[in-house]
């Protein structure tokens, strides 16, 4: 433990201390509230709740987005600098490289999700909107961020490069996400598969403010896969 | 202290080191020699429990590295051919973060990271960012943070690497004071810095031990017959004839005269050097200086010729 709590502090700290994490937030921020603007309040009169939805259902796309740039540069980077040997030659089990590194990133996208509360926080002071709803849909983002950043991780484990580290992560995003797609032109029993694997179906309950058990498992899943192939791919990497 | 028995390591068909083996006492400053792409790095890196072997055992103080690399890392200090440095840290955050990540309490981080700051000269820079560093304080960094859990053995991979001739011998002193309190293994192309700081060294060829021992050994079981160069006072007449006749003496050869000396070149094994001192003082030449230019490079290239040709 005490290890993924170093390697989580130091990484987040480079995060803070490096132009690349500022430039990430302000960029998908500034997206995000213009976005926001333009379309969740979009012109005329709208119910509150359809406005929220609008902004989570927009704000999810920053999300992986955002997950995705942020994580690019977890394992790549290490393996393109070389500091991967200082892991690697340290008493740190590879699992505790991955979690603390993906746990650095999870706090980032917070931090990330955190900036972009301005946005809901004037639909409440304009009108009326649900505590329960705001609270699904930041925990839709969380679990939408950490299974996209977990899926990240995995693609950063895979090269040395960051762009295609990002690539990578964009694919298997992308993959899931049209899954709901291909769900809708296939027909049993392929259907089902690809309807319990589409992500944007399990984001849709948080987006309306709906906790849904199988959701959460579903987000937590995928993050605990990204994680498990990154540890494996690190673990292999010891033998080549 | 440190056990290699039939080390191998394959990389897809390419056998980067086949079949080593030796054993490295504790307390000894161990030199790694090979050419580029004999297997000088993989090996650290597998003693460094950075990588695995295809097949083998190492053992570090009794433990197998294989079955226990989690503990035995704690053990281990070790600067890979490019120093693993976090560029935005600053000198001593990052040795701290090494120190804690490597079993040091968060207490004594700080002591320890003060301790080898001032052993390896970076206590004037521990505010700077790594980002801002020369090279030569780089490659300090780099054995700092080998050094920082006060490891028993310490195994660095090139640390002379791009380094000028005053931090070279810096570096060589740093080295020395290491002899005794750690188990050191060290690899240099700089073959005279091998042969000024190790106690034993260790001959890789095409992935192979091709020698070990101290460099007298190495030297004498290259079989050197090198030349030796003679000066003498006057002229080399009655020096040339005397040697001549000398038994195990293959050749003479005057090389340059000068003012008032000569110089001689005797093909001849070196441990006959006192024979040929005597040689020239009962033919009355006044000897002015005797010296083997054999060093290390010559012995180290007649060791690796034969894999050479073969590879």
């Amino acid at each position: 433990m005490r290890a993924i709590y170093l390697i989580a502090r130091r990484d987040l700290g480079a995060y803070l201390r490096t132009m690349s994490g500022y430039v990430i937030l302000a960029g998908i921020l500034t997206l995000n509230g213009v976005l926001f603007n333009a379309f969740a309040l979009g012109e005329g009169e709208h119910r509150s709740s359809e406005v929220l939805s609008r902004f989570f259902y927009m704000s999810s796309g920053f999300t992986m987005v955002a997950a995705i740039l942020i994580s690019m540069r977890l394992l790549a980077e290490e393996r393109q600098t070389g500091t991967l040997a200082l892991l690697y030659s340290s008493p740190v089990r590879d699992v505790e490289i991955v979690v603390g590194k993906f746990l650095s990133a999870l706090v980032f996208l917070c931090l990330f999700l955190a900036l972009t509360v301005y946005m809901p926080a004037l639909v409440w002071a304009y009108g009326k909107v649900s505590l329960g709803h705001l609270f699904a849909g930041y925990l839709g983002l969380v679990l939408l961020g950490s299974a996209s950043l977990a899926l990240g991780t995995f693609g950063s484990s895979l090269t040395k490069s960051q762009v295609l580290a990002a690539v990578i992560s964009g694919i298997l995003i992308v993959l899931l996400l049209i899954c709901w797609q291909l769900a809708s032109v296939t027909e049993r029993p392929f259907s089902g598969p690809f309807n319990a694997l589409a992500l944007y179906l399990h984001f849709r309950p948080f987006e309306l403010g709906l906790i849904h058990l199988k959701d959460v498992v579903y987000f937590l899943l995928v993050t605990y896969v990204g994680l498990f192939g990154a540890t494996r791919v690190l673990e292999a990497r010891r033998w080549k | 202290m440190i056990e290699v028995e039939g080390l191998t390591k394959y990389y897809g068909r390419h056998a980067a080191i086949r079949n080593l083996a030796f054993t490295i006492e504790r307390g000894e400053v161990i030199g790694f020699l090979g050419l580029n792409g004999a297997g000088k790095s993989t090996t650290l890196k597998i003693l460094g429990c950075v990588l695995l072997p295809t097949a083998g055992r190492v053992r570090i103080e009794g433990q197998d590295a294989l079955d226990n690399p989690h503990a035995l890392r704690k053990q281990i200090g070790f600067l890979p051919d490019t120093p693993p440095l976090y560029e935005e840290m600053t000198v001593g955050a990052y040795l701290s973060f090494v120190a804690q990540l490597r079993g040091v309490p968060a207490g004594k981080a700080a002591g320890r990271v003060g301790e080898v700051s001032s052993r390896t000269g970076l206590s004037q820079v521990q505010r700077e960012p790594i980002s801002s560093l020369s090279h030569g304080y780089r490659q300090r960094v780099g054995v700092a943070q080998a050094l920082v859990h006060n490891p028993q053995l310490l195994i660095l991979d090139e640390p002379t690497s791009g380094l000028d001739p005053e931090q070279i011998v810096e570096m060589r002193a740093l080295v020395q004071s290491l002899k005794g309190s750690h188990t050191v293994l060290i690899s240099s192309h700089i073959l005279s810095e091998i042969s000024q700081t190790c106690d034993r060294l260790l001959v890789i060829q095409g992935g192979e031990i091709v020698a070990q021992g101290t460099e007298a050994q190495l030297a004498q079981r290259a079989g050197s017959t090198g030349p030796i160069e003679l000066e003498i006072a006057g002229s080399a007449d009655a020096a040339v004839s005397a040697l001549q006749t000398l038994p195990g003496v293959i050749s003479v050869q005057l090389v340059r005269t000068e003012l008032h000396a000569s110089v001689l070149r005797v093909e001849a094994p070196s441990e006959l050097r006192p024979q040929l001192v005597r040689a020239l003082v009962a033919a009355n030449v006044d000897l002015l200086s005797l010296s083997k230019p054999e060093r290390l490079e010559s012995i180290f290239l007649k060791l690796t010729h034969g894999k050479e040709g073969r590879a």
